[in-house]
């Protein structure tokens, strides 16, 4: 590899630090609804201050019509025989992520990762190419659905019977 | 240049080097649904007498046989029961067509002849009688390796086929290269993700009971990305048929295959 060809990579590498960087404390307001702030990786606060219920959130996880991270993360369910591999397994996850980061996750991954395969779950429609009119202008979530996975999540602290719940 | 900075780039640049070498080696590796199916499919795709695809191909002989509009039959052209059909010819559509000045798919081009030939109205997109058709024939290329051409007047359709390849569709915000090339092999929920390939087309699924053309399988996605989906002969699923076929190239086509 020539070292024109190194430089060039090396100005990449920088040029994305330098460009990803400052995206993160940004304030979004896509559409009259969704508005929250990112702060680092983090959404500190719940919209209107909502309280999430576990119990709700559990059921919400599972559910192929709602969360459905089942699909992809693996989960202290055990009732479900089937769990997907394709993100990383959510046991202990309380441990790794705060609160706040695991509230950002939810709420839209491509904040994060913009070629995340994970489904921004109150992602604004706005940004979506051919939603189906079924679902059109809407999130796949509602922001209290968000809360319920989120305080759920919170509650993965220990295996094997990590969660309460 | 800092040392440093040197030593970051040469490292930087050699990861880079890395990235490149399996992402084309991932690509060079083609692997048919089959391998990537439960040992149930498997064995309902091997057995000639469970596989409900030959039923159809029984069905489809039936069409072949029966008389058009101006008293032509299919096996004028294409010999009893369909033995003269060119297996290597089989395998490479979607083709360019001279005449038409357009791609055409198997489908299309059974219409064209159904159409033009046999002087018969022409069979709606998604009518069974086209499908047992095409499985018909497609089956004549049963174990020959698929081969798409996309030099020429198709590559236009083949570069527009895979954009629509890589794009994000639908309320789950997903591509197709997301799970069929990133995540293969990886489990979705029960369900293992294959490369996406056509080679098994038309084929049986398990999930729904039915036989099934590519546009329908592709109808399926976009159902469930919670996308508005495309017409089943809209240029954009034709264009991604070419891509689609063209991508599993070298593999062998195994229709009627059946799949979950
Ligand atoms: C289609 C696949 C998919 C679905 C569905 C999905 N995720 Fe994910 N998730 C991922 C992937 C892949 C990652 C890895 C990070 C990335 O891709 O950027 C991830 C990462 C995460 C993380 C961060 C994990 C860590 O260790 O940093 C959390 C938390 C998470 N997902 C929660 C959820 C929840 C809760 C749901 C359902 C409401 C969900 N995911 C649904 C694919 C998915
Ligand atoms: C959320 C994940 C996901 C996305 C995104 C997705 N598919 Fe699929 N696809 C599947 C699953 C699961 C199957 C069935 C199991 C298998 O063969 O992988 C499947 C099957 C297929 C098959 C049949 C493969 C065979 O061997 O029979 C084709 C072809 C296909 N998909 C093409 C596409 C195309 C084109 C797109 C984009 C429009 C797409 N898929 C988007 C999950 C997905």
């Amino acid at each position: 590899m020539s070292f024109f060809m190194l430089v060039k990579i090396n100005n990449f590498i920088i040029s994305c630090i330098v460009v990803f960087i400052p995206f993160f404390p940004i304030t979004i307001h896509a559409s009259p609804d969704i508005n929250y702030i990112i702060k680092d990786d983090s959404i500190l606060n719940s919209r209107n201050d909502l309280t999430g219920d576990p119990y709700k959130g559990r059921e919400l996880v599972r559910d192929r019509n709602k969360g459905n991270c089942l699909a992809c993360h693996q989960l202290p369910i055990p009732e479900d025989a089937f769990h997907g591999t394709i993100g990383p397994s959510l046991h202990k996850i309380s441990l790794r992520l705060t609160e706040a980061q695991i509230r950002l996750r939810v709420t839209d991954m491509k904040q994060i990762n913009p070629i995340s395969i994970m489904p921004g779950y109150f992602r604004s429609p706005e940004k979506i190419t051919r939603i189906s009119p079924l679902y059109e202008n809407c999130t796949i979530l509602s922001a209290q659905e968000v809360e319920d996975i989120v305080s759920y999540l919170v509650t993965l602290k220990s295996d094997p019977f990590e969660s309460p719940l | 240049m800092s040392i440093f900075n040197q030593l970051l780039s040469a490292f930087f640049s050699r990861l880079f080097f890395l990235y490149i070498l399996s992402v084309t080696a991932s690509q060079a590796e083609l692997v048919s649904g089959y391998e990537f199916s439960s040992e149930q499919a498997k064995e309902f795709q091997d057995d000639d007498f469970q596989n409900p695809g030959f039923l159809l191909i029984e069905q489809g002989l039936n069409v072949y046989n029966k008389i058009g509009d101006n008293d032509q039959l299919c096996s004028n052209c294409h010999g009893l029961n369909g033995d003269q059909f060119i297996p290597k010819s089989i395998a490479q559509f979607p083709k360019y067509h001279d005449i038409l000045q357009k791609p055409v798919t198997l489908r299309d081009q059974i219409q064209h002849c159904w159409v033009s030939r046999l002087d018969n109205f022409s069979l709606e997109y998604d009518d069974p009688e086209l499908l047992a058709l095409e499985t018909l024939v497609r089956n004549k290329a049963y174990g020959e390796k698929v081969n798409v051409n996309i030099s020429g007047k198709i590559k236009p359709y083949y570069e527009a086929g895979k954009a629509f390849y890589f794009t994000r569709f639908g309320q789950m915000d997903m591509n197709c290269a997301q799970c069929h090339d990133i995540y293969t092999g990886k489990m979705l929920r029960g369900q293992k993700l294959s490369q996406g390939h056509t080679n098994g087309f038309p084929l049986y699924r398990l999930e729904s009971q039915k036989m099934i053309n590519l546009p329908q399988r592709l109808r399926e996605c976009f159902r469930s990305l919670r996308a508005e989906t495309f017409e089943q002969d809209s240029k954009e699923f034709r264009d991604l048929e070419i891509y689609l076929n063209a991508r599993g190239n070298g593999l062998k086509i195994e229709t009627p295959a059946v799949r979950y």
